[in-house]
């Protein structure tokens, strides 16, 4: 498993989790993970785990099933608590910064008693900001987005696709400083999926928020990644951090390119790995 | 178009098999006719009672006794379900009580209830509240312990309070489960009034005119309120539904 170390030392960045800190000529560090542990009944998720997502990038986090990808984030966003370390956005506690989460299951994240544009407005209502303040944030945004969804429908009279963009413009409209997305388009059929895709993509660009993507496609990961973060078994760790630099946009096109060709065969190699440890 | 139609008036089918049956049963004496009066006998008392009758008056004094019960009961269970449901813990140290009053037969409180409130409307409405009650807590209850634990955290991830989770999210959440719980309550209120109106001295009521036409061998009056019963049962439940759907626009969506 040694084997292929030294031709990858190009491809992979030089955090780890023994050295988080040494990310050598990337951008600063917007969250800073140290001493993260956390047990559910016997297994140990995450043990001493330490981690740097840097600012303005959008990290795709994969790893075997079951290894906690969904518990890092849930961890960061304040979701669940952690029993012991410290997560930590450029200094600043979670509750002192705007952030957004994205759910998996947009159906049970929605609220179908409101029609999608009071969704969307529901966290600037939570912000107390006026209802001509909110109107403007969210118009804006469609704007932006060009979104071209009737947002006075209901969320259950949209398609999957249209609710889970609701739910990501719901997310967004407090313009947050990180985006966590929880296996977002997993629920859609695979031309929902690669259409949801470039509409993320183009978002990203189009804000450079810091973005935490949890997915469960390897395709999907490493084309909207900057990052690749892999995961080992429990108790997890950094199998990898890879670096993935392809300009954006990226197209259908990019992935026939060698360089994504090589950064996904790279981390199937890692998973294989570690699917393979247990 | 037309095949929408045809199945809408599908139910009319059942209703005028019924009445052929029974059309045949009186025809050929299947049935003693002092027990069964011919559909046309029937309605006609019908008529004549709803309008201007003494069915009419009693329809209403049940309609009256049902809605108060129920009113009682929903104001009273709803927010008590609302607060126990909010706490799981609180809830299941209820829950034994709750289900025990719930699957005791109302109409073995009458005696209690008749000490309490004595012999009057107010035995038979408190009687009525009391069984409704505890259905539409029980609903109203598990319609908050069951709302969607994304949905909640949803909320709980965009910055609400616990109070703003509660009123924003769990309330709403509860509402198809609420409504359940109202059908249902005000289905079990009309059956404990008109059991009620039956015995315990009662002058009034569709309980009363059963009794009454049945006790007099009036028999076309008896199945006539019998019907307007039906009617009221039926009549309450579509009210409720239909509120519901305009209320609750989201249920089982």
């Amino acid at each position: 498993m040694d084997r292929a170390k030294p031709v990858l030392r190009s491809l992979t960045g030089g955090a780890s989790a023994d050295t988080p800190a040494n990310t050598r000529g990337s951008p600063s560090a917007h969250v800073t993970i140290r001493g993260l542990t956390k047990r559910f009944d016997d297994a140990c998720v995450y043990d001493d785990f330490a981690l740097d997502i840097p600012r303005g990038q959008l990290i795709s986090v994969f790893g075997p099933n079951g290894c906690g990808k969904s518990t890092l984030i849930n961890m960061i966003a304040g979701l669940i608590p952690a029993d012991a370390g410290e997560i930590l956005f450029e200094g600043k506690p979670l509750r002192a910064i705007k952030f957004g989460y994205v759910f998996q299951n947009y159906r049970e994240a929605l609220f179908p008693w409101l029609r999608s544009i009071d969704n969307i407005e529901y966290p600037l209502k939570l912000m107390k900001l006026s209802k001509g303040e909110r109107r403007t944030r969210t118009e804006r945004l469609v704007t932006n987005l060009g979104v071209k969804i009737d947002l006075h429908r209901y969320p259950y009279e949209l398609s999957g696709g249209q609710q889970q963009l609701v739910s990501i413009m719901r997310a967004l409209v407090v313009e947050p400083e990180i985006l966590f997305l929880d296996e977002p388009f997993s629920a859609l059929d695979y031309e929902m999926t690669l259409f949801m895709r470039d509409q993320l993509q183009r978002l990203f660009v189009e804000t450079e928020t810091t973005t935490v993507l949890v997915s469960h496609d390897l395709e999907e990961a490493v084309y909207l990644a900057d990052r690749i973060l892999l995961l080992s078994r429990g108790p997890a760790r950094i199998a990898d951090y890879v670096r993935y630099d392809a300009a954006r946009l990226r197209t259908d096109a990019t992935l026939s390119e060698p360089d994504f060709i090589r950064v996904k065969a790279h981390c199937l190699e890692v998973f294989q790995r570690e699917v393979r440890k247990v | 178009m037309k095949r929408f139609k045809s199945e809408a008036s599908l139910p009319v089918i059942g209703v005028i098999g019924l009445i052929i049956v029974w059309y045949v049963a009186v025809w050929y004496q299947i049935v003693d006719p002092v027990l069964l009066p011919s559909p046309t006998e029937t309605f006609r008392a019908m008529w004549t009672g709803m309008l201007g009758g003494r069915l009419g008056f009693d329809f209403i004094m049940t309609v009256e006794r049902t809605t108060l019960a129920t009113l009682i009961a929903a104001a009273i269970a709803i927010p008590v379900g609302i607060f126990l449901g909010a706490s799981e813990k609180l809830y299941r140290s209820v829950e034994f009580v709750v289900d025990f009053f719930r699957s005791t037969p109302a109409s073995a409180m009458f005696p209690l209830f008749l000490v309490l409130f004595g012999v009057g409307d107010k035995t038979k409405i408190s009687v009525a509240a009391f069984g409704a009650a505890l259905v539409i807590l029980f609903n109203v209850a598990y319609g908050v312990m069951n709302a969607r634990k994304t949905r909640l955290l949803a909320a709980k991830v965009m910055g609400a309070s616990r109070l703003r989770v509660l009123t924003d999210v769990m309330l709403l959440e509860s509402l198809p489960q609420t409504f359940v719980g109202l059908r249902n309550g005000v289905s079990l209120a009309l059956v404990i009034v008109v059991v009620a109106e039956m015995f315990i001295g009662s002058t009034d009521g569709l309980g009363h005119r059963v009794f009454e036409a049945q006790q007099l061998f009036a028999m076309p009056d008896m199945y006539a309120a019998i019907f307007a019963a039906g009617a009221l049962g039926y009549g309450l439940n579509l009210l409720f539904l239909l509120v519901e759907r305009r209320f609750v626009h989201w249920s089982g969506k």
